[in-house]
């Protein structure tokens, strides 16, 4: 029997839902009615089979990542250590790290091989592929909870700028984070490279050894994830003023390097109510509620 | 397509193959996608949207999941199924309609649910323990991990009242105070264990729809009734077998031969002396200190409630049950020349009168009623026009259900809810840092009532719409509940 993903429109008729396995994306494309159905169509397509075809390759996509080479073979895969190469020589890193952002990225480019769209984007769980024409832009809203009041902060991406991919890791998330950030949120040149960026900056907001800092195997928790025995944080219990910031700092720093390497465009670091903004240009310094996406 | 997922057992593991990923999945976690996951061995969907239904047939399990895949639609004619808010999210604070405002036919009318998640930073628990035990003083103040969270209330029957969380505790303290009083607060109604300690009193575990743990000893039954009551239920059991009984009772300790139900047998008197007030015949109050001894009291031999028997009415080989309002303690005496009572084996038919006393008492339970107020701003989801939910829930004409619960509205100003946390599906509440429970809140009622109190009609759409983002399940089968 053919497993087929779950595709759906929204009930608002404007968003696509796509979920198959642990992937779930929210498309949406601006562009005439022609073109976006074209769109939509393609991405369905595109998206059938993908988790599969990923699978093939599981087991080597949770092997730590060679900085120069790589034996994987799909165009996605290949994507992911792509992302992550250029952290695996000082660090471990393995694709899996870039497995969202590489998703979202392969969704927009069939969506956009197929049709002309003014604006896209493909949100895989927070990791976020844009397109963006002429005078369109994206305002990104940062919040603090699902549930909580209003938006923390917001970002806005313009089409003259470099970054066409968002990407947010942390505790919280559905991957383990070897740092305590609540979020790490990163704009990159791709959505691949912000997520696999987004992992590193995350796991650098730390404070090794600290007591009150609840660390677990990672494969204790789920016994095949590709982190293996390494200590992943369960809980971060309470922290004083300075090591949040030293926490945080440790984390911009990372940030800092990876921009002047031309990795990342900028990075949003939240922890225990605080933030670090690190970024050339302020973004953010309006409060506009205009696109909302979940960042 | 249905996924005919299965799961392989390894160890105390499930692999699951609902996808291509194959997670291997440990007990009490969930996989890769957080919407497969392995609860005793048995592999659930937890999609964040429940759609409950009401099937009792089905065992009361989380569904299978197989059973989502192949489902059709059918919820539209089914009018026994019940949307939550669970998981529905919230549109906090509130100027936006409501998450969910769903349409479905009920009997041939057009019904609307509005289903919300409320944010009740001003909420509370009501918890009643049933139990004999002397928990501690009235207004002493209750608390978990050092903090303040609520006080003893009143007692009412054979259980005391504990009266925990609201807007004080939960915003007015120190933010310590809030955070622990909300994290109680949540575990609580989502019926899991919280240890609460009272200011001069006992450290007790409650927990909803379980037996209260006492200082480290589990209770089992409540108090068939206070002593006096015991007394008059039993009373015609003992005649003929014992000249006396005594029923020990931190309340009302009753006497039988002094006792109107003794009297209407003939009971001779016994020449016994209580200790304590005597209130009517046979009914004393205060014999003893409150403790977790015998019959609430704290008493571990109870001939210390009495004093020397009366030699113008006493005998030597006069016979006396001495027993506890649960029958947990009981004993056996029999004067001697001395008139002194001497404990002797009881006879069978006298324990069988305390198993007796034992078998109608009910189990001790912990029941746990939410409480809180949807009358501010959370009412501006459902209406333009909010003070008219209010009247309408006044009027009847609006129907509201917590988690698909019944509740019970208190009536006077605002939308004051209470619902037993145990008629609720597992994890139905949440937190917000505020701090502040998130409980589920739904309205149902006609569309037209709907539309006249100012309804956001516009967002109003088919139950069947929701197939795609909810999950369906059988309502999760609690013993006691109320089908």
């Amino acid at each position: 029997m053919t497993r087929l993903p779950q595709i759906a429109l929204l009930p608002d008729g404007k968003r696509l839902h796509l979920q198959d396995g642990p992937i779930d994306l929210i498309i949406e494309g601006r562009g005439s009615e022609t073109e976006l159905r074209a769109a939509y169509r393609a991405a369905a397509t595109r998206f059938t089979g993908l988790l599969d075809e990923l699978c093939t390759e599981l087991s080597e996509l949770r092997q730590a990542a060679h900085p120069m080479h790589s034996p994987l073979e799909g165009v996605v895969a290949r994507r992911m250590h792509a992302a992550v190469a250029p952290f695996a020589g000082e660090c471990f890193i393995t694709p899996m790290a870039a497995v969202a952002g590489s998703v979202a990225e392969e969704i927009l480019g069939a969506m956009l091989g197929a049709a002309r769209l003014d604006r896209a984007y493909v949100n895989n769980g927070g990791d976020i592929a844009l397109h963006l024409t002429k005078d369109e832009k994206f305002t990104v809203g940062l919040i603090d909870r699902p549930d909580g009041e209003g938006l923390m902060r917001t970002m806005v991406v313009g089409s003259d700028d470099p970054i066409r991919g968002i990407a947010t890791s942390g505790r919280h998330g559905r991957s383990f984070s070897l740092g305590i950030a609540d979020a790490a949120t990163v704009l990159a040149k791709t959505a691949s490279m912000a997520d696999a960026a987004a992992t590193v900056i995350g796991n650098a907001v730390d404070l090794p050894g600290h007591p009150a800092i609840v660390r677990v195997p990672a494969n204790e928790l789920q016994p095949d994830s590709d982190l293996g025995p390494r200590p992943v944080t369960r809980e971060v219990g309470f922290l004083s003023e300075s090591e949040i910031e030293q926490a945080l700092e440790a984390g911009a720093q990372c940030a800092r390097r990876l921009m002047g390497a031309g990795l990342v465009e900028g990075a949003t670091l939240r922890l225990k109510g605080k933030t670090v903004v690190v970024g050339t240009r302020q973004r953010g310094a309006t409060q506009r509620h205009e696109t909302l996406l979940d960042a | 397509m249905p996924t005919d997922a299965t799961a392989a057992v390894i160890g105390d593991k499930i692999r699951c193959d609902a996808c291509p990923v194959m997670c291997y999945i440990k007990p009490g976690a969930a996989g890769a996608c957080d919407r497969y996951a392995n609860q005793d061995g048995q592999l659930v969907r937890v999609d964040p949207h429940i759609v409950l239904e009401r099937t009792v047939e089905h065992g009361g399990k989380l569904v299978p999941f197989q059973v989502s895949g192949d489902w059709d639609g059918k919820i539209v004619c089914q009018p026994d199924i019940v949307v939550t808010a669970i998981g529905a999210g919230t549109t906090y604070p509130d100027y936006k309609p409501a998450p969910f405002i769903v349409s479905s036919e009920i009997d041939g009318v057009d019904m609307v649910t509005v289903v919300t998640e409320g944010i009740f930073s001003y909420c509370g628990v009501k918890v009643k323990i049933d139990t004999d035990r002397y928990l501690g003083p009235e207004t002493a103040t209750v608390r978990a991990q050092g903090e303040a969270v609520g006080h003893v209330t009143t007692s009412e029957y054979g259980s005391q009242m504990l009266s925990l969380g609201g807007v004080h505790h939960l915003t007015g303290g120190s933010k310590k105070e809030g955070r622990v009083t909300c994290d109680t607060l949540m575990d609580l109604s989502n019926c899991k264990p919280v240890e609460l300690t009272i200011d001069g009193g006992v450290t007790v575990v409650v927990q909803a729809g379980r037996a209260p743990i006492v200082n480290g000893v589990g209770e089992e039954r409540m108090r068939v009734g206070c002593g006096s009551a015991t007394i008059g239920m039993f009373a015609k059991q003992w005649h003929g077998k014992v000249d006396e009984v005594v029923v020990v009772d931190d309340h009302i300790t009753g006497v039988l031969s002094e006792h109107q139900a003794g009297k209407l047998l003939d009971f001779a008197d016994t020449g016994i002396k209580m200790k304590g007030r005597r209130s009517t015949p046979g009914r004393y109050f205060q014999v003893a200190d409150p403790g977790t001894g015998w019959g609430g009291t704290k008493i571990s031999d109870p001939l210390s409630v009495l004093g020397p028997f009366d030699p113008k009415q006493a005998r030597p080989g006069l016979t006396m049950l001495m027993v506890s309002t649960t029958g947990e303690h009981a004993a056996y005496y029999v004067l001697d020349e001395a008139l002194r009572p001497i404990e002797k084996d009881m006879p069978p038919d006298l324990k069988f009168s305390v198993e007796r006393i034992q078998e109608n008492c009910e189990p001790a339970l912990c029941t746990v009623l939410f409480m809180g107020g949807a009358g501010g701003s959370l009412r501006a989801g459902v209406t333009d026009n909010p003070v008219r939910l209010t009247r309408s829930v006044k009027d009847a004409l609006t129907r509201v259900t917590s988690g698909g619960a019944p509740v019970y509205v208190w009536p006077g100003g605002g939308i004051t809810f209470m619902v037993d946390v145990t008629q609720m599906p597992a994890g139905a509440f949440g937190y917000v840092p505020t701090p502040a429970l998130v409980a589920p809140i739904e309205f149902t009622m006609r569309l037209s009532d709907y539309a006249a109190l100012g309804g956001h009609m516009d967002y109003v759409r088919p139950l069947s719409s929701l197939r795609d983002s909810a999950e369906v399940r059988p309502m999760p089968y609690v013993p006691g509940r109320r089908a």
